[in-house]
């Protein structure tokens, strides 16, 4: 079934709230939640779209009055509301469950009596069953209901006289509600007044978000009152316990995470959800949410920057400041991955850019400045692009509402654009604005991928990042361009998507066939920088992750997601492993290295995982994942995967090639005594990965458990903009 | 009668009032003292403008309507109050800027009273300007502040860098303002009026608006004058020369004081006079002239060319002054689209580029006092090497002005940028998304010479490694001007309302 009309025929939306009642779906995030069809008879509240919602919208030209003409105000009823949201926290045993219930109180602050004309919320019990949807594993679903509680109807306030409304709320089978109060009054300025209204509203995702913020203040700040005694080791282990409290969000986050929690299910398949405003009058909302699209990036951000703090251990120079630029970059990490709300994306999209910028430019090799500075223009061209498509994204939404009630005349709220905005009817100088958008948003993405051709800045970048920098460049940031694609590109603009999805695939295979043959080409005739070869084996892995999605199919795009993981774990392994032999060295030349198996014979079998899982050897993680790209891009794109395939052999080629010149042959006498064994540390760096990598080879179910759901909800959101709908609902790994 | 009302227009009139005062003051107070020692003028100086503002803040709040004065040659609304404030408070921080600067050395020995008088009696012309409604008032404002920029400008009699650079000023200085004067008596001939509301009767009417050769030709000149004022491509000759000779604190005046002047000036007669929202001009549009696809063009020009210009710069004060000719270029989006948006962004950018704009010049400034020398005035960028070691404080508080001018998140500069850009995409058009996608891309442009000094400041390594120490005086104004551009990024909500607010009413 086609997700729009599924929502756009909720029964009770369209006869309060008008033809955009469907839009406080959004925010209602129940099971259900269908607006209330309050009183007919009554006015409908003021409808978003009117201009007297909006900041300042016109200006008044003329002549001012002379002066001295004396201006006196009316006297005039004032409403003013106790607080700006309601905390559902009273428990109440009822016979067989428990009701919640939270209290408002209105206040006339006028000199005049007040009359309150309407109370309600957007969310009604009745109407919860009528969307017909059964959760799975057979649960019959129980109604989610907030109500009034009594209902005070119309009643009017004397002057500074006011009134408690208490809230009651039946949760059912939801597991967080966001609603919001709404009160009409006849006070001229503010008729208006809306209360949020949030019940289990968690906060793990912003505790997640901002510990590494504390950590950062900690470390600017600790030094005024420690002084020298503030060590460089104490900044190393401030730094793994901040980091620590993102990685256990993120394992309970693993645990509790419901594997069948779907848009069909409720909350358009959100979970810890965090919602309130930023800036309220101009729409701008704190909007954190968790759903399969982004589960599995957030895990690996978390896990990567864990293990990324103890590989930066060998960072000796400038300790306080590369640790506080690192934790603001695991920020902007994070929150890139979890916002739901554009605006507040791209801030953290563009919050990560500059700690990059000083990570590779203050501690990378010698051409650092150059790196530095290619990965900031590049990434910034293509972002102040897609800030563009914002902006015109944003101005082409509907009216709809904030979390707490307020009229919002146009939106960033993602999952609004995503299921009740069509931005295909749109003209800009006479082409669709989805298509326009497309591009900008795409422009922005494929930089950060890197797609071919704008690759150039990831081998330099790459090459001069300290280690640390290059696992998390590689395993992380790459990631938030594919993230993007599917999130904003695929979801919220399918028509368009349509439309360009041949040249994603296409792109995806250059990536992978050139990606292949240029890091091929670091062996056999380029300067044979192993930090180089990985790099472009990353273009090559990320192209599995373009040509998977284009296919649109669930074996496709759960491949592409998974993939996105295995290569976040695999790469992030080969740069470690690189940054081991180049600790001991100096030096990335394959052809100064020889017969290292058997001075470092530990090092070498890590080494020789991570190399196999790159090249996709089955029995680990790299293999399934691809195998299931290949498996979802066969019947959509033949050739293309053919192509892709036959790269699978080259990639094999340069793996093989790297350990052989590595390891086996002869040990190059210069380094006899200069390369003791992979030490305790980075072996700690390195092992967790390596299970991963060989425990998901073998056993991926757990992972692809979790983004299943969530894929199969994005290709039918995608299908969705098709002129006819072929749903496609099943999905592997379930 | 009019002597009633000439008493209440006085009640209005406090904050000019105050400084006109002030001038007088500092003035006099040097012939008494004979030779005054500067703290006392910059004393003086400061308590005039915090007087002046009070004053403002008083009329603000007993009198909130706007108000016409003096039978229509000046305006009391919220939009003029705005920049009255901002010049307010850019002058009192261009005195703390001089005050240890090392061109303004000499003061303590004497002159200090004529700085402070010339950059009193600057700040009276953009207040004058700021509310001026009509034509005359308009061309006193505007010579108020040109003349007395041109003597601050060669403030230095002896230096000849600063003597060229008031002589440039003066020569482009006049020729603009013959070419406004003309165009201004053009306008008078064809609408027969030099009051702009008069004018806008007479041009803008229910019916259409019929396109008039003579308003465009008039249009035109007046627009050379005003964007000779702001600095825009391609009347922004003088700005490089300028602003590298004069002393740093006035070149930091002069890339925000008169420049808030101009912009004032630019909406309250563009927007104000020749422009009606739904009437037909000509090509449709609800422009009476096509000045808003001039200044698209200007725009566009000013933030290219300042982009390009800027990129090759060495010397920290030149850069700057081409920075400031492509933010020129930004803020006049928010005219061309010619919308409520538009107008309240230009509000909400200009306070964020006050404030980020004279930090930056304030770093140049504390640099040249601490590492300058007779020959060398210490503006060159090689100066800046390493200082992230050397003064870690003043590296990391420049690069956020830098950042914010780059128009970064969470900075204000970003928030500023954003709201402009909106404003133009939310119009709408071929033209004015080509508008915000040349404007965008000169964003990401700007960036590379901005972070060229954080590269020289944090990637290099210092020549010299020893600390520099900053007097107080510097670091806390530093301090002070490094919150609001951190703050308005992350939270501008009632900034911005207020910035909507400001723009509610515009009178004529």
């Amino acid at each position: 079934m086609n997700l729009k009309s599924r929502h756009a025929g909720a029964p009770a939306a369209g006869r309060v709230w008008g033809p955009r009642g469907a839009l406080v779906l959004a925010l209602a995030l129940a099971p259900v939640a269908v607006v209330r069809a309050a009183a007919a008879d009554e006015p409908p509240p003021a409808a978003p779209a009117t201009a007297a919602a909006l900041p300042g919208n016109t200006v008044e030209l003329g002549a001012a009055p002379p002066a001295g003409a004396e201006v006196s105000a009316a006297p005039a009823p004032r409403a003013v509301l106790s607080a700006t949201s309601v905390d559902l926290s009273t428990a109440v045993p009822v016979a067989d469950h428990v009701d919640y219930t939270g209290t408002l109180r209105i206040r006339n602050e006028g000199t005049t009596a007040l009359n309150v004309t309407r109370v309600e919320v957007a969310i009604d019990p009745a109407e919860a069953t009528a969307d017909g949807h059964a959760l799975d594993k057979g649960v019959t679903r129980r109604p989610t209901t907030l109500v009034l509680d009594p209902d005070p109807g119309a009643f009017v306030l004397a002057p500074l006289e006011e009134r408690v409304v208490t809230l009651r709320l039946t949760p059912g089978d939801a597991r967080q509600v966001f609603s919001f109060v709404q009160f009409q009054t006849d006070d001229p300025e503010t008729p208006r007044l809306s209360a949020k209204v949030a019940w289990h509203e968690t906060h793990w995702l912003s505790l997640a978000i901002f510990s590494p913020l504390a950590g950062l203040l900690l470390i600017v700040l600790l030094p005024l009152a420690l002084g020298k005694r503030f060590t460089d080791d104490m900044v190393r282990w401030l730094a793994v316990a901040v980091t620590t409290v993102p990685l256990v969000v993120a394992v309970y986050l693993f645990w509790q995470f419901d594997r069948g929690y779907g848009v069909a299910t409720g909350s358009y398949g959100l979970q810890w959800v965090e919602h309130g405003v930023w800036i309220p009058r101009f729409n701008i909302e704190f909007y954190l949410g968790v759903d399969g699209t982004n589960v599995l990036m957030v895990l690996l951000t978390a896990f990567i920057s864990w293990i990324a703090v103890f590989a930066s251990w060998g960072i000796t120079d400038k300790v306080k400041g590369y640790f506080a630029m690192f934790l603001l970059l695991e920020v902007g990490m994070l929150g890139t991955f979890v916002a739901l709300d554009f605006f507040l994306f791209y801030v953290f999209w563009e919050v990560m850019l500059l700690p990059m910028y000083f990570l590779i430019g203050i501690w990378g090799g010698p051409n650092r400045s150059y790196a530095a500075i290619k990965f900031f223009l590049y990434t910034l061209a293509g972002s102040v692009l897609m800030l563009l498509a914002i902006i015109a994204m944003y101005y082409n939404t509907n009216p709809s509402f904030l979390v707490d009630g307020q009229v919002a005349t146009h939106t960033f709220n993602v999952i609004e654009m995503t299921y009740h905005n069509d931005f295909s009817k749109a003209l800009i100088g006479g082409m669709q604005l989805s298509h326009l958008a497309w591009v900008g948003l795409f422009l922005g993405f494929c930089i950060k991928i890197p797609m071919f051709p704008f690759h150039t800045w990831l081998p330099d970048a790459h090459v001069e990042a300290p280690t640390p920098i290059s696992v998390i460049l590689a395993a992380v940031l790459l990631k938030m361009g594919t993230y993007g694609i599917l999130r904003f590109n695929f979801a919220a603009l399918p028509d368009a998507t349509h439309w360009a999805i041949d040249f994603v695939a296409l792109f995806g295979v250059i990536n992978i066939v050139y990606g292949a043959f240029a890091a091929m080409a670091q062996i056999m005739i380029d300067k044979k920088d192993l930090k180089k070869l990985v790099a472009y084996s990353s273009v090559s892995h990320m192209g599995y992750v373009m040509l998977g999605m284009a296919a649109l199919t669930p074996e496709g795009m759960n491949g592409a997601m998974f993939q996105m993981w295995n290569h976040g774990l695999i790469s992030g392994m080969l740069f470690l492993c690189v940054g081991v032999i180049y600790d001991r060295t100096h030096t990335r030349n394959v052809d100064n290295f020889g017969g290292l198996a058997a001075e470092m014979p530990v090092y070498a079998a890590v080494f020789g995982l991570a190399l196999m899982a790159n090249l996709g050897l089955p029995g680990l993680a790299g293999f399934i994942s691809e195998a299931l790209v290949f498996l979802g891009a066969f019947p959509v794109y033949t050739t293309y995967t053919v192509l892709a395939a036959v790269a699978v052999i080259v990639t094999a080629a340069y793996c093989l090639w790297a350990l052989q010149k590595m390891f086996l042959g002869k040990f190059n006498e210069q380094w006899k005594g200069h390369v003791p064994e992979i030490n305790g540390r980075e072996l700690l760096t390195l092992v967790p990965l390596g299970v991963l990598v060989i425990l998901l080879g073998f056993w991926p179910v757990p992972i692809l458990n979790m983004i299943n759901t969530g894929m199969a909800d994005l290709i039918l959101q995608v299908q969705s903009a098709l002129p006819v709908a072929t749903a496609v609902t099943s999905a592997v790994g379930g | 009668m009019f002597t009633n009302n000439a008493q209440s227009f006085l009640g209005y009139f406090w904050p000019e009032t105050i400084l006109v005062t002030g001038i007088l003051l500092v003035l006099l107070w040097e012939v008494l003292y004979r030779p005054a020692p500067r703290a006392h003028a910059a004393a003086l100086t400061i308590g005039t403008l915090v007087g002046s503002m009070v004053a403002m803040a008083l009329v603000m709040m007993r009198r909130p309507e706007p108000a016409s004065l003096f039978g229509g040659l000046m305006v009391w609304d919220p939009f003029a109050a705005f920049f009255k404030a901002a010049a307010a408070v850019t002058t009192a921080l261009a005195v703390l800027l001089a005050w240890r600067a090392r061109e303004t050395e000499d003061m303590r020995l004497k002159g200090s009273a004529e700085f402070h008088a010339l950059l009193l009696t600057t700040t009276l012309g953009i207040y004058l300007l700021s509310s001026a409604t009509d034509l005359l008032t308009i061309f006193i404002g505007l010579e108020t502040v040109s003349m007395t920029s041109y003597v601050l400008a060669g403030y230095h009699r002896r230096d000849r860098r600063a003597s060229e650079a008031a002589l440039k000023y003066v020569i482009y200085g006049g020729v603009a303002s013959g070419a406004m004067l003309y165009g201004m008596s053009l306008m008078y001939g064809a609408t027969g009026a030099t009051k702009l509301v008069e004018m806008r009767a007479a041009v803008v009417t229910a019916a259409g608006i019929a396109m008039s050769p003579v308003l465009m030709l008039a249009a035109t000149l007046v627009i050379v004058g005003f964007a000779f004022k702001i600095a825009a491509v391609p009347f922004h000759m003088w700005c490089p020369d300028v602003y590298e000779g004069a002393p740093t604190p006035v070149t930091a005046f002069f890339s925000v004081g008169p420049k808030l002047a101009g912009f004032a000036v630019f909406v309250r007669v563009f927007y104000g006079v020749f422009y009606q929202p739904g009437a037909t001009g000509p090509g449709g549009a609800d422009a009476v002239i096509p000045w808003q696809a001039v200044l698209g063009v200007v725009s566009v020009a000013s933030m290219t060319l300042g982009n390009l210009a800027a990129l090759g710069q060495t010397n920290m004060k030149r850069l700057l002054a081409y920075s400031s000719i492509a933010h020129v270029g930004y803020v006049l989006m928010g005219l061309v689209v010619a919308t409520p948006d538009g107008l309240a962004a230009i509000v909400f950018y200009l306070v964020v580029y006050l404030a980020m704009n004279l930090g930056a010049f304030l770093v140049v400034i504390a640099m040249a006092r601490e590492l300058g020398s007779k020959d060398d005035p210490g503006e060159d960028l090689r100066h800046y090497q390493g200082l992230g070691v050397r003064a870690p404080l003043v590296a990391i508080l420049l690069a956020i002005f830098l950042f914010s001018l780059t128009g970064l998140p969470p900075l204000g500069g970003f928030v500023g940028k954003y709201y402009l850009f909106a404003s133009v995409v939310a119009k709408g058009g071929v033209w004015y998304v080509a508008l915000a996608v040349i404007g965008i891309l000169n964003s990401a442009l700007s960036l590379y010479y901005y972070a060229k000094i954080v590269r020289v400041m944090f990637l290099e390594k210092p020549l010299d490694a020893s600390p520099v120490a900053f007097a107080r005086v510097h670091t806390i104004p530093l301090v002070a001007l490094a919150v609001p551009v951190v703050v308005l990024g992350l939270y501008w909500g009632p900034p911005l309302a207020l910035a909507f607010r400001t723009v509610k009413f515009i009178g004529l």
